[in-house]
């Protein structure tokens, strides 16, 4: 029996911890009648991949990964990182379609959490660019894709884990011809600004995300770091290589002591951020891991929000209620909410799955440390803003939401948990999320 | 489940009718609590504290009787509790408490005995059954109501004081096992509260209504603090009052 929490460190609960390697094993443990949940290396902030008094099936037992066929695609144990992957397909010419702030985590919780990057606008979200699957449920053993049991494989897709426990996925990767990445970097003092010049010039970048500044006020609140670019091709650059990112130099040995992280220091600290960026730059090549993972610089960063932890607060609202991310960096940069740099994105289409957080419009994506009292009163209101405006959180990032305006938020959710009742009628696939949400009542 | 901010969805109350312990539900209502317990002695006031939580967003508040001076009815009635929640239950609160007549009660044997029973014997063994099942559970939290009268016993109060003393202190033992098993225990220490449980007596210095107990509760609960106070300066108050000389200890205690 092991405390499992998220990465958030919030909210732990006790469970079996059990490493799977086989498909046997997966369905051995569907037969105790026990709770069961997957877990991959627990990068879901909240309460996503644990599940209290049951079982954890640790999937980093699946751990395979195949040869990359000429047209990109490979098979992959559900267990293997993004980073173990780039270790080895970097080298032969080949990146992941889509990867998250950091390499740590799974193939499965990737397609778990139907994971997005920064090239949601023009690429989708990691389901989108997978073949197939081969889910253990509790009725057996399947293997569902786009155009095989597509409702199952949509389902799959966002759905935390909760349709069964991914063992093996073939995914199509992006060729590359440089470990490089060329970044136009931009400036903008206000909100507004950055909005605007997403707006009008994402459509001609493959990759682009915005660094916000919530501590600021006034005149130049919500000012920003623009970074868009693509990948460099072998011509750009004098000596193209192609060397997979290396591990990170830095870590946190032990939790801060609370408070280390307050107002001031964040304050500092994005000063610091905003002034070190060009205020114009083209075409730089930055290494692949700098680009895309910037939480990998700082092994268990998440140590330093001290023993309360942190929530990230993450929400998507359609492109006509950009008034709502207005209101968002409003609401916190008044209430002095201490929260590094926040993560503002433009989606492109959703994908078919109902489960799935990406849709059109803009994603705002905040750190919060645990502690201020007026926080969950403030998140609660934001959450009404974003339901009213047809917006939804990410179910990955939540360790907070109401229940009832999940409903509202995923609207399908209902047409989700009817699904999910026809390979698991007995309910054995619970997590702390599903039980808090009461995801699989619909 | 508890939310990251410790705010539950479920929660037993064990004397629910207690006034800091309605304070409390009714923010914890407010907030995200959907299932309510109150289990109590008196039918009439554990219905009034239902229909309180109702109004204040509970989807279901349903009540349990138990006579807290049988401690060997502990056990059932802690499982009739956790029943009626119906799912796993995110937060205890243990309020059960009889402030008693000191002064006519001191040379009485039977409400001697009383004192003891509904103050440490009762919440003892209730406590046996509700760490079982929150660690069975993997997630919980129980917050024990003591108070700062257990940290130096007044010999005003000495049979309430002393009893909640020997409480509190198990619970720091009680707590220390509960580590690494998912469930978590609070001491909640709270100086003299306004309620219905001390109309009458002399107010001293450091007097707090309900709702702002209530309200060091709920912060305590995101802190996940050992030691709850209230007022939090109580904390510093007594760290000074239990060094006193007893002769000056007497002095300022027993005015």
């Amino acid at each position: 029996m092991r405390a499992l929490a998220g990465w958030g460190r919030t909210a732990p609960s006790h469970a079996e911890v059990l490493t799977v390697a086989t498909e046997e094993q997966v369905l051995a443990a569907f037969a105790t009648g026990r709770s069961v949940i997957a877990r991959g290396l627990g990068r879901s902030y909240g309460d996503a991949a644990q599940s209290g008094g049951g079982l954890v099936l640790d999937n980093r037992g699946l751990d395979q990964v195949g040869d990359i066929g000429p047209d990109g695609v490979v098979r992959l144990g559900a267990g293997v990182s993004i980073d173990d992957l780039l270790a080895r397909s970097i080298p032969e010419g080949w990146f992941v379609p889509v990867t998250p702030g950091t390499r740590q985590v799974t193939i499965g919780g990737a397609l778990a959490a139907d994971v997005h990057g920064k090239n949601h606008h023009v690429e989708g979200s990691f389901a989108s660019h997978v073949r197939s699957v081969r889910l253990v449920t509790p009725t057996g053993v399947c293997t569902v894709g786009p155009d095989r049991d597509p409702s199952l494989f949509w389902a799959t897709a966002g759905a935390m884990g909760l349709t069964g426990v991914a063992t093996e996925v073939e995914l199509t990767l992006t060729s590359i011809e440089t470990d490089q990445v060329l970044v136009d970097t931009d400036r903008y003092d206000d909100l507004d600004a950055v909005m605007a010049a997403m707006r009008e010039g994402d459509a001609r970048y493959r990759y682009s995300v915005a660094w916000v500044d919530c501590m600021s006020r006034g005149r130049h609140l919500g000012r920003a770091i623009l970074t868009r670019g693509d990948h460099a091709r072998a011509e750009d650059l004098d000596r193209p290589r192609l060397a997979a990112p290396g591990p990170a130099r830095l870590g946190v040995p032990f939790a801060a002591p609370p408070g280390l992280l307050n107002p001031w220091s964040i304050t500092a600290f994005n000063e610091a951020w905003f002034r070190m960026a060009p205020r114009h730059r083209e075409r730089e090549p930055q290494p692949l891991g700098r680009f895309f993972h910037p939480l990998d610089g700082v092994r268990d960063w998440n140590r330093l929000y001290g023993p309360r932890g942190f929530v990230q607060y993450q929400f998507v609202v359609p492109d006509e209620r950009d008034g709502v991310v207005r209101a968002a960096v409003e609401r916190l940069a008044g209430a002095r909410v201490p929260s590094f740099l926040a993560v503002l994105k433009r989606f492109g289409p959703a994908d078919p799955a109902p489960l799935s957080f990406p849709q059109p419009g803009w994603t705002l994506a905040l750190d919060l440390p645990v502690g201020p009292a007026s926080l969950p009163g403030i998140l609660d209101e934001l959450d009404e803003l974003v339901a009213e405006a047809g917006g939804r959180v990410y179910l990955a990032k939540d360790a907070r939401l109401r229940p009832e305006l999940a409903r509202v938020m995923y609207p399908r959710l209902a047409e989700f948990a009817a699904l999910a009742d026809t390979i698991d009628p007995e309910r054995r696939l619970v997590s702390d999320l599903a039980r808090r949400l009461r995801l699989r009542e619909g | 489940m508890e939310n990251a901010f410790g705010q539950p969805q479920s929660l037993v109350v064990l004397g629910g009718s207690s006034d800091i312990a309605r304070a409390v539900v009714r923010k914890l209502c407010a907030a995200r609590t959907e299932t309510v317990v109150l289990a109590g002695r008196d039918a009439g006031r554990l219905e009034e504290a239902a229909a309180e939580a109702r109004d204040y967003g509970a989807t279901t508040a349903t009540t349990v009787l138990f006579d807290a001076t049988d401690p060997t009815d502990a056990g059932r009635a802690v499982g009739a509790a956790f029943d009626a929640a119906g799912g796993p239950v995110d937060l205890v609160i243990v309020a059960v408490g009889l402030l008693g007549r000191q002064r006519e009660w001191e040379d009485d044997a039977a409400r001697a005995a009383e004192m003891a029973l509904v103050n440490y014997a009762w919440p003892v063994a209730a406590l046996a059954e509700v760490r079982r099942r929150l660690v069975a559970q993997g997630h919980g939290r129980i917050l024990v109501m003591s108070s700062v009268a257990a940290i130096r016993v007044r010999r005003v109060s000495y049979l309430y004081s002393g009893a909640k003393a020997g409480l509190d202190r198990l619970c720091v033992g009680l707590a220390d096992s509960l580590e690494g098993t998912g469930v978590s225990l609070q001491i909640l220490r709270p100086g003299f509260v306004r309620s219905k449980m001390t109309t009458g007596e002399p107010e001293i210095p450091f007097t707090t209504g309900v709702n702002e107990v209530a309200e060091t509760v709920m912060a305590g609960l995101a802190s996940g603090a050992r030691f709850i106070w209230s007022p939090p300066i109580l904390r510093y108050v007594f760290f000074v009052l239990r060094h006193l000389p007893a002769r000056v200890w007497r002095l300022v205690a027993d005015r």
